[in-house]
């Protein structure tokens, strides 16, 4: 029973960060019927800029956590405006292959040129091939649970998931009750009408290609906090995968849709993980292949006729 | 001269949809727009409002060369179009509906008096307005379509077959609004397949043909001249 609860609680809190991440796709997704494989790169560069920042932030500010959280969403979301701006938006109205293939190419330009190692008076000026420490941004400490269960829970779970689950109550709101949120759903659904409701359509996306990044930039935060460390700038290909998997199972381009694959992707991760640490990875795939022969508009998702 | 449409061509791809389109539209005038499936009417429209581009010729609304303008700030300098086949964002309620409408509008503080008009119009629109879109039946849907266009309370409404899948009672109810709004100041430009009912509140009104003008006319000239009797009003 203990064992059981603990991989429940393991699989929450990773989801909880494959859920920043998942919804990045599909919000992009849903507006431009785009897969930003880039996205994944985002998120490795929030964890990084998570790795610069904190010791400034923490001299600056004292406390390191809340500072850097919020810096490196505004970094990402920068990084995605720009890359929306000079990558995607000449092709908008190209194939979808072109844009597809652009994709690929940004993110594999993001992961190599992160991965370049410039020392110039000892200040790495890129993140460099190879493993880094990742600040502590809060001091680690397990909390006490009543009962004999022999749970593990620890402040930087509950960091975790409570991070998350307010950036998602956020988003909803945003989406749901601002008038550009309104607009962002009313884009997705028809593009010409929507101009002619007086919506600027490359406003709406720009946002899109905004919040989306600084979603995953968060979620790079969480990440480092949680491993403690940043293997190399490839570190996105995987947490990027499982999250884009998960914004498939949940019905890709819906937003609740995205929170909830991403929760059963981590949960079903963890799970598996406890049986063979090798399993945890072929979970993703099973699930991916079960839904493509299952639902393959996911779970949440509908089959919508295409507008063109 | 509120709009005038000079020499427009358009395309779809190597289809030329319009050629060598011309007309035009006073103020407070209600003007009409018929022809027969594929004449090219909802082309005339997409290009008035920037949806679609022409190739050639101009567009001018209230003097300013609109040509060239994109969509969304043609719909703020006072164009709306009500689009064919309702165009309602299906995954939003009825009033989000309405909200997203005033994103052409910049002083949102006329939205709520605005909104009372549309309601007291469409009282069925009120009853529903938590409901998502999509589920409404077509009438309701087409009432959200011309509410909306009203929401942004334009001074020049392009109406593309508002009556189109409506029961006679509904049909009725919608001339009924078009009357009344122009009657109220603004300035109509309708297309319609049931000819006879359009012309009976239109001004003026032009008939297309494989995307040419072909005929223009008060309506009562256009409702008494024979060969458009024969084609458009069944006899
Ligand atoms: N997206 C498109 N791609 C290619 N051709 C198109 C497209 N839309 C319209 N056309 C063609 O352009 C011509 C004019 O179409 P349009 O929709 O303007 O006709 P319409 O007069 O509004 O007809 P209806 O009364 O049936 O609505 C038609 O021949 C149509 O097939
Ligand atoms: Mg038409």
């Amino acid at each position: 029973m203990g064992q059981f609860l603990q991989q429940l609680i393991n699989g929450i809190q990773i989801g909880s960060i494959y859920a920043l991440i998942a919804l990045g796709y599909t919000m992009v997704y849903g507006i431009v019927r785009l897969i930003n494989f880039a996205h994944a790169d985002i998120f490795m560069f929030g964890a990084y800029m998570g790795f610069f920042l904190a010791p400034v932030m923490a001299k600056v500010f004292g406390g390191a956590f809340i500072p850097t959280i919020i810096a490196a969403m505004l970094i990402t979301g920068l990084l995605g405006f720009i890359m929306e701006k000079l990558a995607y938006r000449p092709l908008r109205y190209k194939s979808r292959l072109s844009a597809l293939i652009t994709a690929l190419g940004v993110s594999i330009f993001l992961e190599n040129f992160c991965a370049m190692d410039f020392v110039l008076f000892g200040v790495h000026f890129v993140f460099g091939p190879t493993y880094r420490k990742f600040p502590d941004l809060i001091v680690a400490k397990n909390i006490p649970i009543p009962g004999n269960l022999g749970l593990n829970i620890s402040n930087v779970l509950l960091l975790d998931v409570g991070v998350s689950v307010i950036l998602m109550v956020l988003l909803f709101w945003f989406v749901n009750k601002t008038l550009i949120g309104k607009q962002m759903r009313a884009v997705a659904f028809d593009k010409p009408t929507a101009s002619l409701m007086g919506i600027n359509i490359d406003v709406v996306i720009s946002t899109a290609f905004i919040v989306g990044p600084a979603l995953a930039g968060a979620g790079g935060i969480l990440y480092g906090t949680t491993y403690g460390m940043l293997a190399s700038p490839f570190l996105g290909i995987w947490p990027g995968l499982k999250a884009f998997i998960a914004a498939v199972l949940g019905g890709i381009g819906n937003i609740p849709g995205a929170v909830l694959g991403a929760y059963i992707m981590g949960i079903s991760e963890a799970f598996a993980t406890s049986v063979n640490s090798n399993l945890g990875y072929g979970m993703a795939f099973a699930i991916l292949i079960g839904i493509l022969l299952i639902r393959p508009s996911g779970l949440l998702g509908k089959f919508m006729p295409e507008k063109v | 001269m509120l709009l005038e449409v000079r020499n427009i061509d358009v395309f779809y791809g190597s289809i030329r949809a319009l050629k060598n389109v011309s007309f035009n539209v006073e103020k407070g005038e209600i003007v009409s727009i018929i022809g027969a499936n594929g004449a090219g009417k909802s082309t005339t429209l997409r290009a008035i409002s920037g949806i679609l581009r022409a190739t050639s010729g101009s567009i001018i609304y209230n003097g300013h060369d609109i040509t060239h303008t994109p969509p969304h700030l043609i719909a703020r300098m006072g164009i709306s179009q009500v689009p064919e086949g309702r165009g309602i964002f299906g995954n939003l309620t009825v009033q989000e509906n309405l909200d997203v409408a005033l994103s052409s509008v910049k002083d949102k503080k006329t939205a709520g008096p605005n909104q009372d008009k549309v309601f007291s119009l469409f009282p069925r629109l009120k009853e529903r307005r938590r409901q998502i879109s999509g589920t409404l039946s077509g009438g309701e849907q087409q009432m959200l379509a011309v509410g909306r266009g009203l929401m942004q309370n334009n001074p020049f409404m392009l109406l593309d077959e508002p009556s189109m899948g409506l029961s006679p009672v509904l049909t009725e109810e919608i001339f009924g609004v078009i009357v009344e709004i122009n009657r109220l100041g603004k300035t109509v430009l309708l297309v319609e397949q049931n000819a006879f009912k359009a012309l009976s509140i239109a001004n003026r009104g032009y008939v297309l043909e494989t995307g040419s003008v072909v005929l223009a006319g008060t309506a009562a000239e256009l409702r008494d001249n024979p060969d458009v009797k024969k084609a458009y009003l069944g006899g």
